[in-house]
């Protein structure tokens, strides 16, 4: 046989959309090759679920290698929660979940006077990432989402207590990346650390993936709450003074529902949330999430506690 | 299609403006969403500036803001109607040299910065060597504070002159170095021309960056396929598949093509290239894929498929660049671990050959140690033979890192080779 096939005059080469995939594919390669016992945060979200569109490409036609991972607040979209369930189904996937409400049922934590579940996530993570031995846990974290994330590796080490130490980031060059921990410690992966929010939206539309319906514009009582739409839920909304209004909303992020906003927004197709997000003047965490507003350094703050 | 994205570096001493002038280029190319800039404004007044600090769009953690320093590489996206942008934001001060070297390691482009009234000091011969040894194909020595200055062409003249013999000292020809004159704080030559500098009449930095040619994709470099992952799904519909999975570091691979996997030196056939989305007729340079050979062979992680026709070297001597990165010295005799594509080899630095003073640009030869930021070649005998390809023709399959095998952490950038000419000539 020749070894020399003739190839034809233009050659197959990769768009942006495609240098992205490629990218998260052989970071996950990699992680599945290195490390014993990863999982994947998965919450439903349109980060985690790319996360999964990824992790089954990287592995075609074997099944995705490795569990999933929630962290439930309780404050939960009924509408993700059973489009996580449904994921997990179709996949055929085992999806380990760690339930806030049982650690505050049990005295480890304590709920929060203004309700907020999101910062009570970090303890339920990290116990569990211990109790299963975890040593690799992918997130759907992006660099362009905010300050404190653009500086952090793809590879991003913790520490025995699962903290973020940004002065002691290893160097992470070329695209060899490096997996070494001591017993305990744990390596954080973000296969998606180079995509923007924009990117995202087009490769789900390129791929025609799924997500969770309130993604997209739909009525639902809602109250302003520092400037941002909140809905009625187990979290203690509205106070006397906030007045439910039926608005056209949807949700740029999902995350615990005391502190995630939604947009108004008549954007019901792939296309027009395409066009929404790249008119917008307004970061997605700026624009829906409190927690991110409680001070300039929330975010770094919370990754030094072994937050994502 | 391919050369739609730029992905570039900014580097430079401390104080010299880089984070004020990823800070311009973001807010000139209306890159910067509202809230991100009423947060600036906000933590401007409150520091009682009069103009909004541009750096505080980049400088991210608590740290870098209290010190007014950058310490770790921000990664920003950007985008004009012309092209993307991938910029890594690097520090200056000499401790952080590492993570400069992070975000030059995948640059197509390095923007070098001078404070005018300075001109190329140490830290500006210190990056510029080291963002030769990485072959970062073309740099931009942005001659910043023009305006401090009084905008005066025989100053920026004088700093340009200097720079192009060092650079060309490193290798790199004249075409691929451009001067230009900037003020990041007011704006000249940054995003739109300055009407303060008549005499210079080059583009700006935008327009450089909008224009500037981008390397291709080495597609037509023999084929280079470090093998991640073995594919096997043993279930009811896939019994006997097995695939390898990798991304194609070099050239190019087709279905009927003749390769050697290395370092057991087996030669096969590729029989299939599958994806998720379906199998490929051509697979290049950049494209995450599993080969299917027409041979049962015992293949694993860390093994690399090459092109029959022209493999690289199966060795356990490897002559090697390395740029230390640890605060410990590199002494003769060290064990380390390498790794080098999807393969982790243990080693011994067996001999410390020449240490390259990037200040005067020479080299001492036999040196005791190599100490943190020094670049020296080595000798490194490995554990088991690996296949190493020169980093100058192939980058991927010629760089490598050295960890330390106890505490794991990253040692030094390794690259097979003489990158720099300095270092062939000894």
């Amino acid at each position: 046989m020749t070894a020399t096939v003739h190839r034809p005059a233009t050659r197959p080469s990769l768009d942006a959309l495609g240098r992205l995939e490629s990218e998260a594919l052989h970071i996950m390669r990699e992680v599945a090759g290195e490390f014993d016992r990863p999982v994947v945060l998965f919450s439903g979200g349109k980060d985690s679920t790319l996360l999964l569109h990824l992790a089954v490409k990287a592995f075609w036609p074997a099944p995705v290698p490795f569990p999933l991972l929630h962290v439930d607040t309780g404050h939960n979209f009924d509408e993700v929660i059973e489009f996580r369930d449904r994921m997990v189904e179709r996949y055929g996937l085992r999806l380990v979940v760690a339930h806030v409400q049982d650690w505050i049922d049990d005295g480890r934590l304590a709920e929060r006077p203004d309700g907020t579940r999101n910062p009570l996530q970090t303890v339920p993570l990290l116990d569990t990432i211990g109790e299963h031995r975890f040593d690799a846990v992918f997130g759907g974290g992006r660099r362009d989402e905010e300050r404190a994330r653009a500086k952090e590796r793809i590879f991003s080490l913790r520490n025995a207590f699962g903290q973020w130490e940004p002065r002691r980031q290893r160097p992470e060059l070329w695209n060899l990346y490096n997996g070494r921990h001591r017993p305990g410690e744990h390596v954080r992966v973000f296969p998606l650390s180079n995509w923007t929010e924009l990117d995202v939206w087009r490769y789900i539309r390129r791929e025609g993936i799924e997500l969770p319906s309130i993604y997209y514009a739909h009525e639902r009582d809602v109250y302003l709450r520092d400037g941002m739409w909140l809905t009625e839920g187990p979290w203690g909304g509205p106070r006397a003074e906030e007045i439910v209004l039926r608005r056209t909303v949807r949700y740029r992020t999902v995350g615990d529902g005391s502190c995630t906003g939604a947009v108004e927004s008549d954007a019901t197709s792939l296309d027009e949330v395409i066009d929404e997000v790249a008119a917008s003047r307004l970061t997605e965490r700026g624009a829906t999430r409190a927690d991110d507003r409680l001070s300039e350094a929330a975010m770094e703050d919370r990754k030094r506690e072994g937050y994502f | 299609m391919a050369t739609d994205l730029l992905r570039l570096a900014t580097a430079g001493s401390v104080d010299d403006g880089k984070s004020t002038l990823v800070g311009r280029l973001l807010y000139d190319t209306k890159s910067v969403l509202a809230d991100q800039l009423d947060a600036v404004h906000r933590a401007s007044v409150d520091k009682g500036l009069s103009t909004p600090d541009l750096s505080l769009l980049v400088d991210g953690l608590r740290s870098e803001r209290e010190q007014g320093i950058t310490i770790d590489v921000a990664y920003r996206y950007f985008a004009t109607p012309r092209r993307t942008f991938v910029l890594a934001d690097t520090p200056g001060h000499v401790q952080y040299t590492r993570n400069t070297v992070t975000g030059a390691s995948t640059a197509q482009l390095a923007i070098l910065l001078v404070d005018a009234r300075k001109g190329v000091v140490e830290q500006t011969r210190r990056h510029a060597a080291v963002l030769g040894l990485l072959g970062v194909p073309r740099l931009v020595l942005a001659v910043n504070k023009i305006d401090l200055v009084d905008y005066d062409e025989a100053t920026f003249e004088v700093i340009a002159k200097e720079f192009a013999a060092h650079a060309a000292a490193l290798g790199y020809a004249r075409e691929n170095v451009t001067t230009i004159p900037v003020s990041a704080l007011v704006g000249d030559n940054v995003v739109d021309a300055s009407e303060r500098t008549p005499w210079y009449v080059g583009p700006t930095l935008l327009e450089h960056l909008e224009t500037v040619p981008v390397e291709p994709d080495p597609h037509e470099a023999p084929l280079r396929f470090p093998v991640q992952y073995v594919i096997r799904p043993r279930t009811a519909e896939h019994p006997d598949y097995r695939g390898y999975a990798g991304q194609v570091a070099a050239g190019s691979v087709a279905p009927g093509d003749e390769v050697v996997v290395l370092p057991g030196g087996t030669r096969t056939t590729v029989s299939r290239i599958d994806t998720a989305d379906g199998p490929l007729t051509e697979a290049t340079a950049g494209m995450s894929v599993t080969l299917l050979l027409t041979d049962d062979l015992d293949i694993s992680r860390g093994d690399l498929v090459a092109g029959a026709q022209d493999p690289p070297v199966v060795t356990d001597e490897v002559t090697a660049t390395l740029a230390w990165l640890a605060d410990k010295p590199l002494v003769a005799g060290a064990r380390v671990l390498v790794k080098h594509g999807a393969r982790t080899v243990a080693a011994i630095v067996g001999e410390l050959r020449t240490r390259f003073d990037e200040q005067r640009l020479s080299t001492v030869d036999n040196p005791e140690s190599l100490s943190l930021n020094e670049i020296g070649q080595v000798v490194l005998r490995t554990a088991e033979p690996v296949p190493v390809d020169d980093y100058r023709t192939h980058g991927r399959t010629g760089a490598f890192l050295v960890i330390d095998p106890a505490e794991g952490n990253t040692l030094a950038a390794g690259l097979v080779g003489a990158p720099l000419p300095l270092l062939g000539g000894s």
